[in-house]
């Protein structure tokens, strides 16, 4: 009995180390070859391990595109649809949840039915529109277009509900209004949630793809990730500078699911459990 | 006299109490009011957004679709439905959904079995977990850009990593991006991976509901760990697979990203995914009217699997 748990045990820990290798190998990979020497790169047959701690490539990676504005560019983009989802979302939940108005049963179907339009639906107006407005190639297209989400707007109404009644009757009493209760009391009691959120949104604004590729052309507002493609273009001969641009733009997410594993998480799976 | 003066005292009680009542529902009155308009101030942010960016463009897109445009993307012509038969009687159109569908199946049932097992390896109280979880879930943070490069270069064919292992191992290299029968395997393998850290933490999450004694009875019971995930884990986690399975199907049937960056939807059209057919009419030859078309095609079938999912949630209501 005793020797099969072993088994179990040694087994378990071998198919996990193997999946582990597999699921990590392209990043290894990626991050491995960002320590390589140009020669040491292209070497036939192909090395694993660079032979020290070149960091040449990062600072000729910096000088040949302007990353450093590309991560600026996709950094403010994000914190501002951040910002803004969290206050729009916080303002809708706490609607839904602590003030009476009529046609509330109405406006949530409404709010509902905006998570089963596809972005690529509304892609292709919402193009024209930007561009009719002269916003292409500006902060106002990137960000303002995805200021509000009904998907925010439902993990917080599920935490506001959570929250212990008696508290919003107790500041009743005290004459404390909704702005002040919102404000004072909610606001800061829902931070686990606000944190969920922001991990969430900030993330999917910093791997936006399609409409910042779309909107933006000058390599000014360029963001990260539109930038980081076009690298491949330009320099496919010294392909170890591709990758460690890519180490350089991966290296803020990483750094965010290091922090934000478990808010993380709960983001991903308000969604699951909704049902 | 002090009898009347009594019921005079009372009248006028009474009629005070009748003014102060009728002033007293007066302000309730005007307190609801200021409560509703809060509530409609509080929701005029997001639907303000939502009518701007959403609705609006949804009926945009169903009136773009019954028209030419010029590449300006002024209306040109009303065609009526056109631009619908035009797509019906297309090969390419066909074709792409064709791709979309075999590209759902290549991704979203390997997606599912990885997520199975890397879920039901990390659950349980061992030490150690917490690293090994959070290594499946590390590929949530890769941008669909990032992750194109990097296969990109891992698939290449003279150099890349890729084809010499397959050397090492005596077999001859692939052409995996330009060979047509090959490009769409490459794309799933790529993709599979990309999102195998958002299957992960929510089967995880999933597992991470089910009480520990049940798991503890079957390994008593002298179960093999195969045998427990095939019979007592999976059922039991089984509305999370659904879950999965129709958010999976979603997301295959939006993915872009990884073909416009590594095969541009070739070779020979066979890695042309509904969105990028999209994005080639809309963006490339600047038809926005037939781009709008396919668009509200792709509208339908998110719009059906969602459709799937609110039913199989009200059936298990009901069955509760």
């Amino acid at each position: 009995m005793r020797s099969i748990k072993l088994l179990h045990t040694s087994g378990l820990y071998a198919a996990l180390i193997v999946m582990s290798l597999l699921v990590t190998f392209p990043l290894l990979y990626t991050f491995l070859q960002s320590f390589m020497t140009g020669e040491e790169a292209s070497a036939y047959p192909p090395h694993f391990f660079p032979s020290g701690l070149y960091l040449g490539s990062i600072t000729q990676v910096l000088d040949m595109v302007p990353i450093g504005t590309f991560i600026g560019n996709s950094f403010l983009t994000a914190v501002i649809i951040t910002a803004g989802q969290v206050v729009t979302a916080s303002l809708a939940a706490y609607a839904f949840v602590y003030i009476r108005f009529s046609g509330k049963a109405l406006l949530f179907m409404l709010f509902l039915s905006t998570m089963m339009i596809p972005s690529e639906v509304t892609i292709i107006p919402n193009y024209l529109t930007i561009r009719s407005w002269d916003w292409l190639d500006s902060y106002q297209g990137l960000t303002i277009p995805f200021l509000a989400s009904a998907f925010g707007v439902f993990l917080l109404r599920q935490f506001f509900l959570q929250l212990p009644r008696e508290l919003f009757e107790a500041a009743r009493i005290d004459g404390c209004g909704h702005i002040r209760h919102f404000a004072r009391i909610v606001f800061p009691l829902s931070m686990p949630a606000l944190a969920s959120l922001s991990v969430y949104v900030f993330l999917n604004a910093w791997n936006m793809y399609l409409w910042p590729l779309l909107t933006t052309n000058s390599d000014s507002m360029r963001t990260v990730q539109i930038g980081i493609s076009m690298l491949q273009f330009e320099e496919l001969t010294t392909w170890n500078l591709v990758l460690t641009g890519v180490s350089l733009v991966l290296l803020p997410s990483l750094l965010l699911l290091a922090i934000g594993l478990r808010p993380l998480v709960r983001g991903i799976t308000a969604g699951a459990v909704k049902g | 006299m002090q009898f009347s003066q009594g019921t005079i005292e009372k009248r006028r009680t009474h009629q005070k109490r009748i003014s102060s009542q009728s002033s007293i529902h007066t302000a309730r009155k005007k307190l609801q009011w200021r409560e509703q308009s809060l509530g409609y101030l509080f929701l005029a942010p997001s639907i303000a957004a939502f009518v701007v960016f959403l609705f609006y463009p949804l009926v945009r897109s169903v009136y773009l679709s019954t028209h030419l445009t010029d590449p300006r993307g002024r209306i040109a012509a009303y065609v009526g439905l056109d631009n619908f038969t035009q797509l019906l009687n297309s090969s390419s159109f066909w074709n792409s959904l064709g791709v979309t569908a075999l590209f759902a199946l290549l991704t979203v049932p390997a997606g599912l079995v990885l997520g199975l097992i890397t879920a039901y390896l990390t659950h349980g109280k061992l030490r150690g977990m917490k690293i090994f979880q959070w290594i499946f879930s590390m590929p949530v943070v890769l941008s669909v850009s990032t992750a194109s490069v990097i296969w990109m270069i891992l698939y290449h064919p003279s150099v890349g990593m890729l084809n010499y292992l397959l050397g090492l191992a005596g077999l001859p290299g692939i052409q995996w991006l330009t060979d047509p029968s090959w490009a769409l395997v490459s794309i799933s393998l790529m993709t599979i991976w990309m999102n195998s850290g958002f299957n992960f933490i929510i089967l995880m999450s999933g597992m991470q509901g089910i009480s520990e004694e049940i798991m503890d009875s079957a390994k008593i019971d002298g179960a093999s760990p195969i045998r427990t995930l095939i019979s007592i884990m999976i059922p039991l986690v089984s509305p999370t697979l659904f879950f999965l399975t129709i958010v999976s199907l979603m997301h295959a049937f939006q993915a872009f990203g990884q073909i416009q960056l590594l095969t541009k939807g070739g070779p020979a059209e066979s890695t042309q995914v509904l969105v990028y057919s999209i994005y080639k009419e809309a963006f490339i030859n600047y038809q926005f009217g037939t781009g709008s078309a396919l668009s509200l095609v792709l509208f339908v079938i998110i719009l059906l699997l969602t459709a799937v999912q609110f039913l199989f949630v009200e059936k298990k209501v009901h069955y509760q």
